[in-house]
């Protein structure tokens, strides 16, 4: 597997928004002619080149191309956005959008990311070893529809809005998430070991969550229906399974209602 | 003001008569002309392509408050689907709802020049307005929409049609309007009680009309003032399985009325997106249901003053908006999306809901084979005229892509046998199979120029490359001779014109807009009535009750409004 490595020079004075930051747009390029992909800044479209100096080589195809950030890139959004294939190590914070329908490939960020990180993503997976933003695995505004495959995992705390519309896919947050959690959730798991604050599964139609901890203010949608034993991420455990949102559509499956379920670790 | 002469086309003109001669077409201080009387013309070549006067569309929702909220509430419309601006181009985006910068730019690539927004709810036609005179280049009007408006069912429940004409004038005048739009008669209102009007006898409550009476009371209007458009109907339980019963009721409303006006129109009754209409059986099951698209044709192509559009299902997502709140309502259950809605007062209701037409299920596939049908099957091109309700069946950018359908065989047949999940069962419940028309370019030019504009009343100004019309025209690179291989050509030249002329000013050259036209115009029917002080007297008292705002913030002040207006005159006083 090819490596190419990003080093940041400067800083912007603005966001940067880099999409071209991903395996895909990398594959088969000279460095030169990554230097020469665009970013914005604003309204100016600039060269990547201007903010970043590239060392190694891209491989062939996404799937070859290994893209490591060295440095900070705290005001860089939408890296690794729509990758199919590869990886990207970002060895530092990142800005907004990490990883956004993302189809494939694997995102390392080591360091913590903001909102919308993982945005919409239908495959691959996403790891973040720090903190994610609000709108984990959500959908785009006005989108219905959220995080539908793959696998996002976070060794610290989310903020608000994991999930939002999510249909498919994997959540794992290692710590505690701020409110709202699934909402309007279609499916997928999302699975919190830490605290969860208020609103989990509001107009939740069907899926799985999961909360190791406390939450401060149940949903009044969500009743108590049993105690059960599962395995959950490698910690077993008893969990008391409510199962909501009542006040939403539910689909029927062999004439039982469909609800989603919300496990309670004991 | 610079003459052009378009060289060596081939020209189709089916008011003139002229199916793809190769011609010179003149345009001299923004009229056509006849190419010899144009000397120091620029020359514009066409050799190998096609010419016609520019399109003319008679329904399509562009502008206004429920165009304005599906722009608002679906900003994924817009993700990744945006042109920034470049040279004298403006930034563009947006898909189903585009901004009103894209509309007219997708106007002028697709060559039209008119555009007739379809519903215009009178309290906000203010709003409307404004998003006209943001829409570039081409011209427009706006229909009011009249078919559960108050004033209407009272002076049609008392048989007043005089009232209702002078009512009509009044509120044209005050939202400079253009014509008659009745979208679900009394349905709308109904819903306002929670009830709805599926058939023509339904009664409204509170008012106790029915829906034929009010189709019947605006039709009498319309022919009493001499508007130059029709009566132009979205009729009773659009979308349900086995409403074409419903829609030959609304269509045999017409019997017995005869066009009056100076405009050279025929129809007294225009029913808009036909293709929601024509449906049998009782569920959207390919067991069940079928279309019924030759039935209401047979009684169609049996009459002389019926006209309609198609509103061909593109098979898009798509955002679905109308003044039939009810029906949205309904859809908003079908498909568990968001729902917008709006009670508009008075006068109608809205509601918005995006929907995706999926060619993997039965019953898009279906809605597309439909409305084609309707295409298809009609005799006479002039009463028949392309739309896909823009962007109710599908969007705008879309027409192309429904002329290739209608013009050729072998496109439909590739979307039954390798697009549509369910071809053979479409070809079992429609008539689609069955139909190996493919209409030329002659008729084309008939459905989306010389017909729209001849009910429109704007036959005398557009549709046509005769001298003294508009010099609006459009040159689309589409050779009738050699492309007839790829039916993908068709589509892009449709979508691509080469050259636009606009009110004689250069729009797009060589392909690429140039202009973002100078005189665009928002035309307006002023219908003068004698004095009618029954009606003045109801005005005034239904502002003082009811309305929430006074008649001084009602009125569509045209200084402000329409910088540019173009108001066609009509006496009704004798």
């Amino acid at each position: 597997m090819a490596k190419i490595t990003l080093t940041p020079t400067k800083t912007p004075t603005l966001r940067l928004e880099a999409e071209n930051i991903c395996p895909d747009s990398f594959a088969g390029k000279s460095n030169e002619e990554i230097a020469n992909l665009h970013v914005f800044v604003g309204k100016e479209s600039q060269a990547l080149g201007d903010y970043f100096e590239i060392a190694g080589e891209s491989g062939s195809t996404a799937a070859e191309t290994t893209i490591v950030i060295n440095g900070d890139v705290n005001r860089v959004k939408y890296i690794g956005m729509k990758m199919s294939a590869g990886e990207v190590i970002i060895n530092g914070d990142a800005d907004m959008y990490v990883g956004a329908w993302m189809s494939g490939g694997k995102i390392n960020a080591n360091g913590s990311v903001d909102a919308f990180s993982g945005l919409g993503m239908t495959g691959g997976e996403l790891i973040i070893k720090g903190d994610a933003g609000n709108y984990l695995g959500a959908a785009y505004r006005g989108d219905w529809r959220g995080m539908q495959g793959g696998t996002i995992r976070v060794s610290g705390n989310a903020g608000s809005d994991v999930g939002t519309f999510m249909r498919g896919g994997t959540i794992i947050i290692g710590g505690n998430v701020d409110v709202h959690v699934g909402t309007h959730m279609e499916g997928g798991t999302i699975i919190v070991k830490g605290d969860a604050k208020s609103r989990v599964g509001g107009q939740m139609v069907k899926g799985d969550i999961y909360v190791f901890g406390d939450i401060e203010v149940m949903m009044p949608g969500f009743q108590y229906r049993k105690d059960v034993d599962s395995e959950v991420d490698g910690t077993t455990g008893s969990f008391a399974l409510y199962e909501g949102d009542i006040g939403e559509r539910h689909g029927k499956s062999k004439g039982e209602t469909i609800y989603g379920k919300l496990y309670m670790k004991h | 003001m610079t003459d052009y002469i378009i060289r060596n086309g081939f020209v189709y003109d089916p008011v003139l008569g002229i199916n793809g001669d190769i011609m010179d077409v003149a345009v001299r201080d923004g009229k056509i002309v006849d190419a010899g009387d144009v000397t120091k013309a620029t020359e514009i070549d066409a050799s190998g392509m096609t010419v016609m006067a520019a399109a003319v569309d008679i329904h399509a929702h562009v502008a206004g408050p429920k165009v304005n909220v599906g722009r608002n509430f679906r900003p994924e419309d817009k993700l990744f689907n945006c042109n920034v601006g470049s040279g004298v181009k403006r930034m563009e985006a947006g898909f189903s709802v585009p901004t009103t910068i894209r509309t007219g730019y997708l106007y002028a690539r697709m060559g039209f020049g008119f555009s007739m927004e379809a519903a215009m709810p009178p309290l906000y036609a203010r709003h409307t307005h404004e998003e006209i005179v943001d829409t570039p280049i081409i011209d427009q009007g706006a229909l009011p929409v009249f078919g559960n408006n108050w004033f209407v069912l009272e002076y049609i429940k008392e048989n007043e049609v005089e009232n209702t004409a002078a009512y009509i004038a009044w509120l044209l005048a005050q939202t400079k309007g253009y014509g008659v739009k009745c979208v679900n008669p009394g349905g709308t209102e109904s819903w306002g009680w929670g009830m709805n009007c599926e058939t023509v006898d339904d009664v409204v409550p509170y008012f106790d009309v029915t829906p034929r009476q009010i189709v019947d009371g605006l039709i009498a209007a319309n022919e009493m003032l001499g508007l130059p458009h029709c009566m132009h109907v979205h009729g009773n339980s659009l979308g349900e399985p086995g409403n074409y019963g419903v829609t030959l009721d609304t269509l045999k409303i017409a019997e017995g009325h005869k066009p009056n006006n100076e405009f050279g129109r025929e129809s007294v009754l225009h029913h808009t997106h036909l293709q929601f209409h024509c449906y049998g059986g009782e569920s959207y099951a390919s067991k069940s249901f079928e279309s019924k698209s030759k039935e209401v044709m047979d009684y169609v192509n049996s009459t002389d003053n019926i006209t309609f559009d198609l509103g061909v299902v593109t098979l898009d997502e798509t955002t679905t908006m109308t003044a039939d709140g009810p029906f949205e309502f309904h859809l908003s259950h079908m498909n568990s999306l968001k729902w917008a809605n709006t009670d508009v007062e008075l006068e109608t209701g809205s509601g918005i809901v995006p929907f995706i037409y999926n060619p993997k299920t039965f019953i898009a596939g279906a809605q597309w084979a439909v409305g084609l049908e309707l295409g298809l099957l009609v005799k006479d091109p002039m009463k028949a005229y392309v739309t896909t309700d823009a962007p109710n069946a599908g969007p705008l950018m879309r027409y192309p892509r429904v002329y290739k359908w209608l013009m050729s065989a072998k496109a439909r047949e590739d979307m039954l046998n390798n697009v549509l999940k369910y071809g053979d069962s479409i070809r079992a419940r429609c008539y689609i199979g069955e139909l190996d028309r493919e209409i030329s370019l002659y008729e084309l030019a008939m459905m989306t120029r010389a017909g729209p504009a001849k009910t429109l009343g704007l036959g005398h100004m557009f549709g046509s490359l005769k001298a003294g019309l508009e010099g609006d025209v459009a040159v689309y690179p589409y050779n009738p001779e050699s492309d007839t291989d790829d039916p993908e050509k068709i589509e892009y030249a449709f979508g691509n014109c080469a050259t636009l002329i606009k009110g004689g000013e250069l729009i797009i050259k060589e392909g690429e807009v140039v202009s973002n036209g100078r005189q665009k115009r928002t035309f307006w029917v002023n219908a003068k009535t004698n004095e009618n002080p029954v009606v003045e007297r109801d005005i005034s008292e239904k502002f003082k009750r009811y309305y929430t705002v006074t008649q001084n913030n009602y009125t569509v002040e045209g200084h402000h409004y329409m910088p540019n207006p173009y108001v066609i005159e009509v006496d009704a006083t004798k």
